[in-house]
């Protein structure tokens, strides 16, 4: 597939026996299915479709996906996508992660990895342009994000420079690797790179550390592969570049800015487990960020010209030395005030320790906040958790539980299997309802922008009937041609690259930079009406055949969505039960679903997805 | 092609945000493709948030082209940039031990050495780095002044000794223990 924007060829690399081949598809695939996440949904619809509900996400029969997409490297912001059955959801979760890992793969001349069986021991792989190696990695087995990083990144980069003597300096290899909680398959654990750098929805850390793989390295030495257009990528690349310099917003301040103005302006943040959304602190507010922990102001990964990231220090205190990515606005909700702490020195403190953990820091972060109102409510003691006075703002509290979850200490062994599977199992064990304080969709932690207030870009059904289920970065909305709908963000977890280097561009300008590349002549609305909706359906599909220990009957809110928020401007509000069920028969109108949520025959056979009706069909009993 | 005269790239590695927007234009320029290996300038990370932009800093005394046994480097009396002349070059690497921050390296397919022409006196790389508001590497007049003159040699360094210093620079104590 050469001229379109794709390297050519993916690796099979299966753990079990140790053999690497390679596999290509036929332009058609491509065509319809893309790259990363489309297309991972389409490798696995095709294994393990047909026994889908019996597959343990966690066991060697699941495969794991590290998948470009054709415009990955070219559209500004290189992004990959880590997929395969998802340990939290029993469905796909398209996961995906900066860094330059993704720009590496393809001029290695590799479009994907697909990662198959399970290592006796444990392992990390090596790919060197056409070379790949499965290494041992008993050496890093253990050890924290860190250490990990620079290890493994010393090691592979000594031993390019003494082999190839005479090249000159060889610049790092790019690394995604798992901590200690994907090595213990805790089911919040995400594949991370750089401090904070995270693939976390869907716990594919988890899924990583169950085929014993510590790590992927990658060094590829090519130039990234010919495109259809080359005068017209280049061009588009350096508008969109220009586009985003003149965009100040998430330049200047990263999305840290939203900590005080989602909860403050929105009502629309976790605070305390979602007990409220509203907050007024300015302690909390991203000049003080800047003030007092940045140590950088713009910092970034391959072809971004946005450098949303900042880095932060904590230069005194109790927390001095604490250094990571500085906090996102969802890691300064979920390290944050979800666990009413509210102040930079102690979020980044905790980002940092969840992030050597090895965490998907959102879904971490969801289950210490339901953990710590079960004690403020009495229903977790102090003897229960280990000895931990679990109290809101106690930023040593919560750091010595992520580390019982890491390592499944205790009460650990049961959060480690995420708020959802927790509350069950808590529940069970003390004869109480206690999904009431899960705040999930399908096994997925909710993403830090609520619904109740009405102010934010979700809307009532986003999370219950998205495919990617809590996940805010890929929502169910009216129309699907929204920005960020599961429709829309089929093009950037496709693609792939960063959605907030498309935010300002129209979606016929994202489609010609498509076009640029691949050829494919794609339009707008073959999109949205046939490309993505394909994709989502199987999703949909694959979502509710679900896993041999979670199927999912019916698209629901948490419960704690319709109680009235407590405080701030909007006080009182929430929405009926009855506008949402008004709402989501609206959207299975719109996407093809009966009235259960099911995507009905007709739609699935309008999009060729014969054989996706038949095992829904015969699954389901319908 | 421009009026800039002799220029020289002034850097703030601090400020580099790891975009490497650089390493895109340069390769874009010289092999009209996007090829980060082949790139003249190349940002390396040996620790996240480290980012060091590896170019040539044109040696007052010109070590490499001492060093070449055939000749295939010489200075450009109009650039002040080091040239290097393709055919003559036989991939020897001389160049690179003999550079004081082994700045050079090998083209990844074709055998010579990559060293940064300025692009002719209007370096991409520095261009694109302003534009983007980063300053990391930023056109300056090239001097004569023979004391900036052998200051230009000070920012010739090996990708590890740099990062030793900025990594103090950057995390404190903290980026001690990470050496």
């Amino acid at each position: 597939m050469s001229g379109r924007g794709y390297a050519g060829k993916f690796a099979e690399i299966d753990l079990s026996t140790g053999s690497i081949k390679e596999t290509r598809f036929p332009e058609e695939v491509l065509r319809r299915y893309v790259g990363g996440r489309g297309l991972g949904v389409k490798i696995l619809w095709d294994r393990l479709g047909a026994k889908w509900d019996e597959i343990d996400p966690l066991g060697p029969e699941n495969i794991l996906l590290f998948l470009t997409g054709p415009l990955t490297g070219f559209f500004p912001g290189g992004r990959i996508c880590i997929t395969g059955k998802s340990p939290q959801s029993n469905g796909v979760v398209g996961s995906t992660i900066a860094g330059e890992f993704p720009a590496e793969l393809k001029c290695a001349g590799w479009d994907g990895l697909i990662i198959t069986g399970e290592s006796e021991k444990p392992c990390y792989i090596f790919v060197k342009d056409s070379e790949i190696d499965i290494r041992d990695a008993s050496h890093v087995w253990g050890s924290r994000a860190k250490k990990t990083y620079l290890t493994l990144v010393k090691e592979v980069r000594d031993e390019l420079n003494a082999k190839n003597p005479l090249y000159g300096e060889w610049k790092e290899p790019a690394i995604y690797m798992i901590g200690t909680a994907g090595e213990k398959k805790v089911r919040t654990a995400g594949v991370v790179g750089k401090w904070a750098h995270g693939a976390g929805y869907g716990g594919y850390g988890a899924v990583m550390g169950s085929k014993k793989l510590k790590a992927v390295l990658v060094k590829g030495t090519g130039p990234l592969p010919p495109v259809a257009d080359h005068e017209k990528t280049m061009q588009l690349i350096k508008k969109v570049w220009r586009i985003n310099f003149q965009h100040d917003l998430n330049r200047r301040w990263g999305t840290g800015y939203a900590g005080y103005n989602v909860g403050a302006q929105y009502s629309s943040e976790p605070v305390r487990n979602w007990q409220e959304e509203w907050h007024d602190e300015r302690s909390f507010g991203v000049d003080e960020f800047e003030r007092r922990v940045w140590v950088k102001r713009y910092w970034g990964d391959f072809n971004c010209p946005t450098t949303c990231l900042k880095l932060a220090v904590v230069r005194t205190g109790k927390y001095k030395n604490s250094i990571a990515d500085n906090p996102d606005y969802e890691l300064q909700a979920y390290e944050g005030t979800n666990l009413g702490i509210f102040t930079p020195e102690e979020n980044v403190y905790l980002v940092s320790v969840i992030e050597e953990w090895g965490f998907c820091g959102i879904q971490v972060g969801n289950t210490m906040g339901f953990a710590a109102e079960l004690y403020q409510r009495g229903i977790l003691t102090k003897e229960e958790l280990g000895g931990i006075e679990l109290k809101w703002g106690d930023a040593d509290a919560f750091a010595r539980l992520a580390e019982m979850i890491a390592k499944r200490e205790g009460i650990g062994d049961i959060l480690a299997e995420g708020t959802f599977r927790a509350a069950l199992k808590l529940g069970e064990m003390k004869g109480l309802d206690l999904l009431k304080y899960a705040v999930q969709s399908k096994g997925i932690g909710i993403g830090a922008h609520g619904i109740r207030s009405g102010l934010d870009y979700p809307m009532g059904i986003s999370y219950a009937c998205s495919v990617q289920g809590g996940d805010h970065t890929s929502v169910a909305l009216i129309p699907i041609t929204r920005t960020v709908s599961d429709h829309s963000m089929m093009m950037s977890d496709s693609g792939v690259y960063c959605l907030f280097n498309e935010l300002y561009l129209k979606k016929e300008e994202i489609i010609e930079f498509f076009n640029a590349v691949t050829g494919f002549g794609y339009t707008v609305d073959e999109w949205y009406y046939d490309i993505a909706m394909r994709i989502v359906e199987i999703q949909r599909a694959m979502l509710l055949l679900g896993g041999p220990d979670v199927k999912w009957r019916i698209d629901e809110n948490p419960a704690r969505f319709y109680e009235p928020l407590p405080s701030g401007p909007k006080k009182g509000q929430a929405p009926t039960r009855e506008e949402i069920e008004k709402m989501k028969q609206e959207y299975y109108k719109i996407v093809g679903w009966d009235e259960r949520g099911i995507p009905k025959s007709e739609t699935l056979k309008k999009l060729g997805l014969e054989d996706v009706d038949k095992v829904l069909r015969e699954k389901l009993e319908l | 092609m421009t009026s800039r005269g002799k220029v020289w790239i002034a850097r703030d590695f601090l400020k580099c945000s790891g975009c490497r927007l650089c390493e895109i234009v340069c390769s874009l320029h010289h092999e009209g493709r996007i090829w980060p290996e082949a790139s003249r300038v190349r940002v390396f990370m040996l620790i996240p948030g480290v980012e060091y932009p590896h170019l040539c800093a044109q040696c007052h005394d010109h070590p490499c082209m001492d060093a070449c046994p055939t000749g295939a480097i010489s200075v450009n009396d109009e650039t002040g940039a080091i040239n290097v002349n393709r055919d003559m070059c036989t991939g020897c690497a001389s160049c690179v031990d003999a550079c004081p921050g082994r700045i050079p390296h090998l083209h990844p397919t074709l055998n010579y050495a990559l060293i940064c022409d300025l692009c002719g006196g209007d370096p991409e790389c520095a261009k694109i780095c302003s534009e983007g508001g980063w300053n990391a590497l930023r056109i300056v007049p090239h001097t004569d002044d023979p004391l900036e003159l052998y200051a230009y040699r000070l920012y010739a360094r090996k990708p590890e000794d740099a990062t030793k210093g900025l990594v103090a620079q950057l995390y404190g104590e903290a980026g001690e223990e990470m050496l």
